[in-house]
């Protein structure tokens, strides 16, 4: 390709929003949204994965356009960070479009229109989200990105659950956009010039710099999911059309971190250490918080949120270890955190869309969402349940898979601690670590529980047993399928060969923070990846992959030709209880019981009991968030609380409102003598 | 003090007796006939001061008080009361002379307002600005006394004078692009407001500002 990424990266943009319209005003049963928008939105998206990838190896480029306000343009860049999300959005976004291509195909037309204009804007507010090269552009992209997800989120709007999940969300989203809206305003100074070459001029005192920092971290975060602000991810992702949540969880709460990256590194720049010590706390508190309620959820989808809650926590370990490393003044160690959190960023995205997409395959199919009602689904539904297997072993972090390659990544930047200076910190940083190995081992016990409930075992509920023998849904269209199986190469392909992500990946460390890693980290070949030193640690997932196959081969000739050698088929094993039931099989509820148990003062609960004597006995359990009566109804109620007070003025008289600016005007009058 | 200067300075006194004067006035078409003699005034001494300094411009604004305020908008508003067939007393919402005591009040506000620009400033008409800042008050104290939409429109245009003059007394009248602006925007409003008259008391059967309250959202 020869034309320049930020230009064709631009290109893309404009087609998407030009798919949005075209879907809007399609005739006819819409058949352009129906049959061609999203596949055209998966190609653009492909192109922009490959200018992405093209800007992140080019020089940085910029551009104006002759658009925006007077005197206020509009301003474009494509440096090497920006190239890496573009990647992500372009990579990520051609599979879930696919996949929608299937999925919406049965909407009615009305709806469809809508879904693809929303789609294809949403698509292009997080291109320029992180094209833009002024706080203006960055601004208007941001908002728009926000409210095309809230109607994306409240599509099937009649129902009041997704009403409130929708307003919760704008409310937080909005919460966050002002504080970013601060940020920069704190940046600039009062120097009425908003691009962002001037905001990395601004030379801020430490205070201010730190006043930034905060509020970037805070509207950011908000929308990435950190605790507490995380509230609205478990109820707008259930809410939304799985493609959609795939787009929420998979890129949108990326462009967060990269506005994170973008302002905290690049933008207020000089790294303090104390600011990484907060970015970890919280992302530890993220990691674990997240982990643990998503062990308890029997929600699929909202299960699935609380892991994004989680990998956010994960990716803000990765950003706060890097942080503290370059505050004290060691940036090859810097760099490697900072490289983690990014390949953390992107693994998240494939495997956490793949995982929605599976979510919404079971959904589509089954129009199940409980786990507790499904069972015996890999018989059914075969192929969606190989790639959600797929994602599933990547989110668990197993080796040869992506989730592993950034966790390992970001262990060894944990690894590091011993050059810090400050002794305190030093002892710290391996306790982050093993929050980070705690949170890994519940995420698999987590998956184990979803596969093995979900798609093992047999049908539960006694009206799904009325469903054609052996469980009921069909398996996903070949369009859906196809979205997945993108995604699933994509796990294995970020997972099979790091060692070029990284190099890439270095080269976004080294525009930011000035230094890469180590020259021999930079000579690791294709076969082992070496973060720092050949010395300390390398890591070969092809070899691990051979000898996984071999190993696995090996065991199964020798059964084959050494053992019986037969297959069986026998009922189970039935502790002599002879009236067996699907139901009497463990539940998803029961299987995170141990842990409800061990953590038990972090759920609040409500439990029923069945008394003994109960003919129809039924089990049921509550599991609320704290934070809901910690901090959200407190703030509801005290917000409440001011408005009716500030709602006394209102008092619908003419009068008393020409009274009010009559007064407002004496007392002016009085201040200005 | 020259002629001139005190040929102005009765003319302002006489905008603020018109001002009292409407602030106690009853009846609605007095209420109008005021108006346009505060028009009068005003165009008056605008006429003076153009005549005095030689500002060329402000003839044109004087002409155009005279043709918008004396004859068009008072000619509407006789239009208007005679369709909306309202020449009944206007009710206060606070009696007449508490009114005219805030009033009073307020004009002395007014004036120890401008003493210090009046020092300042070098223009003939100095010593009236403080005249146009209490006139302008007390237009205002009329829209929030009154309980019905059309002396509180009147109020409103007899701010709008009060400024006008405050504009020709501290600096010999705005620019005349400006002073057209303004002319426009005040015939466009009493229109709209003509209009909205029409709505209100279909919507209502009365011009009674209180039944708006229930528009208040609980």
């Amino acid at each position: 390709m020869d034309s320049a990424p930020l230009l064709g990266s631009l290109y893309v943009a404009v087609a998407w929003l030009a798919i949005a319209l075209l879907a809007l005003i399609s005739p006819g049963n819409a058949f352009f949204a129906r049959h061609l928008a999203f596949p055209l939105g998966a190609l653009a998206g492909l192109a922009l994965a490959a200018f992405g990838l093209q800007a992140v190896w080019s020089p940085a480029e910029q551009m104006t356009l002759p658009l925006g306000l007077p005197d206020l343009p509009f301003h474009l860049r494509a440096d090497p960070l920006a190239g890496f999300f573009l990647m992500l959005l372009g990579s990520v976004a051609t599979g879930i479009s696919v996949y929608a291509s299937g999925y919406f195909r049965e909407e009615t037309a009305g709806r469809l229109a809508l879904i693809g204009l929303q789609y294809h804007v949403f698509l292009a507010s997080m291109a320029f989200v992180i094209l833009a090269d002024d706080a203006y552009l960055f601004m208007v992209a941001w908002e728009t990105m926000a409210l095309s997800s809230y109607f994306l989120v409240t599509t099937d709007h009649r129902q009041p659950a997704i009403r409130s999940a929708g307003f919760l969300y704008l409310l937080i989203a909005h919460l966050g956009a002002l504080a970013i809206l601060l940020c920069f305003g704190v940046m600039h100074g009062g120097k009425g010039d908003y691009t962002f070459d001037a905001l990395r001029a601004a030379g801020l005192t430490p205070l201010w710099s730190t006043v930034a920092f905060l509020l970037a971290f805070f509207g950011f975060g908000a929308k990435a999911g950190m605790i507490p602000l995380h509230a609205w991810l478990p109820e707008a992702h259930p809410a939304a059309p799985s493609p959609v949540s795939a787009l929420m969880s998979g890129i949108m709460i990326k462009t967060a971190i990269y506005g994170m990256v973008r302002v905290i590194y690049d933008l207020i720049g000089g790294v303090r250490w104390e600011w990484g010590i907060l970015v970890l706390v919280v992302g530890a508190g993220t990691t674990l918080f997240g982990v643990l309620y998503a062990l308890m959820q029997h929600d699929l989808k909202r299960l699935l949120a609380y892991h994004s809650v989680e990998n956010i926590g994960i990716i803000l370990l990765g950003l706060g270890m890097s942080m503290v490393f370059i505050g004290f003044g060691h940036p090859a160690a810097g760099a490697l955190g900072l490289i983690a959190a990014l390949y953390h960023t992107l693994n998240h995205a494939v495997f956490k869309g793949l995982l929605f997409l599976g979510a919404g395959s079971i959904l589509h199919s089954t129009k199940l969402r409980n786990l507790n009602d499904m069972g015996g689904l890999i018989r059914t539904m075969p192929k969606t349940a190989f790639y959600f297997l797929i994602g599933a072993l990547a989110i668990s972090a197993l080796p040869p898979l992506n989730g592993f390659v950034s966790e390992w990544l970001t262990f060894q930047t944990a690894l590091q601690a011993p050059v810090l200076q400050n002794g305190v910190v030093r002892s710290l940083l391996p306790l982050f670590a093993a929050t980070l190995a705690l949170a890994g081992a519940l995420t698999a016990m987590c998956f184990v529980k979803v596969y093995g409930i979900a798609f093992l075992g047999r049908p539960r509920e006694s009206g799904n047993a009325a469903a054609p023998a052996g469980g009921y849904g069909h398996d996903a269209g070949n369009m859906e399928r196809f979205g997945m199986a993108w995604l699933a190469a994509g796990c294995f392909v970020l997972g099979l060969f790091p060692t070029s992500f990284l190099l890439m990946l270095n080269r976004v460390g080294v525009s930011l923070t000035g230094q890469g890693l180590s020259n021999e980290a930079l000579e690791s070949n294709w076969l082992w990846l070496v973060p720092t030193a050949a010395a300390q640690a390398s890591y070969s997932p092809v070899i691990f992959l051979i000898v996984i196959i071999g190993v696995t081969l090996l065991a199964f000739l020798l059964v084959r030709h050494f053992y019986h050698g037969r297959v069986r088929f026998a009922d189970p094993w039935d502790c002599g209880f002879p009236d067996q039931t699907s139901r009497m099989q463990d539940t998803a509820d029961a299987f995170g019981q141990p842990i409800r148990h061990v953590f038990g003062p972090v759920f609040l609960m409500q439990r029923h009991m069945p008394a003994p004597d109960d003919r129809a006995p039924r089990f049921s359990l509550k599991i609320e968030d704290r934070h809901w009566y910690l901090l959200y109804l407190p703030v509801a109620r005290l917000v409440g609380y001011l408005s009716s007070k500030i709602g006394l003025l209102q008092r619908g008289r003419i009068s008393i409102y020409l009274l009010y600016s009559f007064l407002t005007l004496i007392g002016l009058l009085v201040f200005v003598r | 003090m020259s002629l001139a200067s005190q040929l102005v300075n009765l003319l302002a006194a006489f905008l603020l007796l018109i001002a009292f004067a409407m602030l106690s006035q009853r009846r609605i078409l007095t209420l109008i006939h005021l108006f346009a003699w505060q028009g009068v005034a005003l165009a008056a001494s605008t006429f003076l001061v153009a005549h005095t300094t030689g500002q060329t411009h402000l003839y044109f604004s004087a002409a155009l008080t005279v043709l918008l305020k004396v004859m068009l908008i008072p000619w509407v508003l006789h239009r208007l009361i005679d369709r909306l067939n309202v020449k009944w007393d206007v009710e206060t919402l606070i009696n007449i002379p508490t009114t005219m005591l805030i009033g009073i009040g307020l004009a002395i506000f007014a004036f120890a307002l401008a003493a210090p620009i009046s020092q300042m400033a070098s223009t003939l008409t100095r010593s009236t600005l403080g005249i146009a800042l209490a006139s302008v008050l007390l237009s205002f104290l009329m829209m929030i006394v009154r309980r019905k939409a059309v002396p509180q429109v009147i109020g409103f245009l007899a701010m709008e004078n009060g400024l006008f003059f405050a504009a020709t007394s501290a600096t010999y009248g705005m620019p005349l692009v400006v002073e057209l602006g303004v002319a426009l925007d005040v015939l466009v409003g009493t229109f709209i407001f003509g209009i909205f008259f029409f709505h209100i008391r279909e919507q209502f059967d009365s011009l009674e500002i209180r039944h708006m309250e229930k528009l208040k959202e609980d």
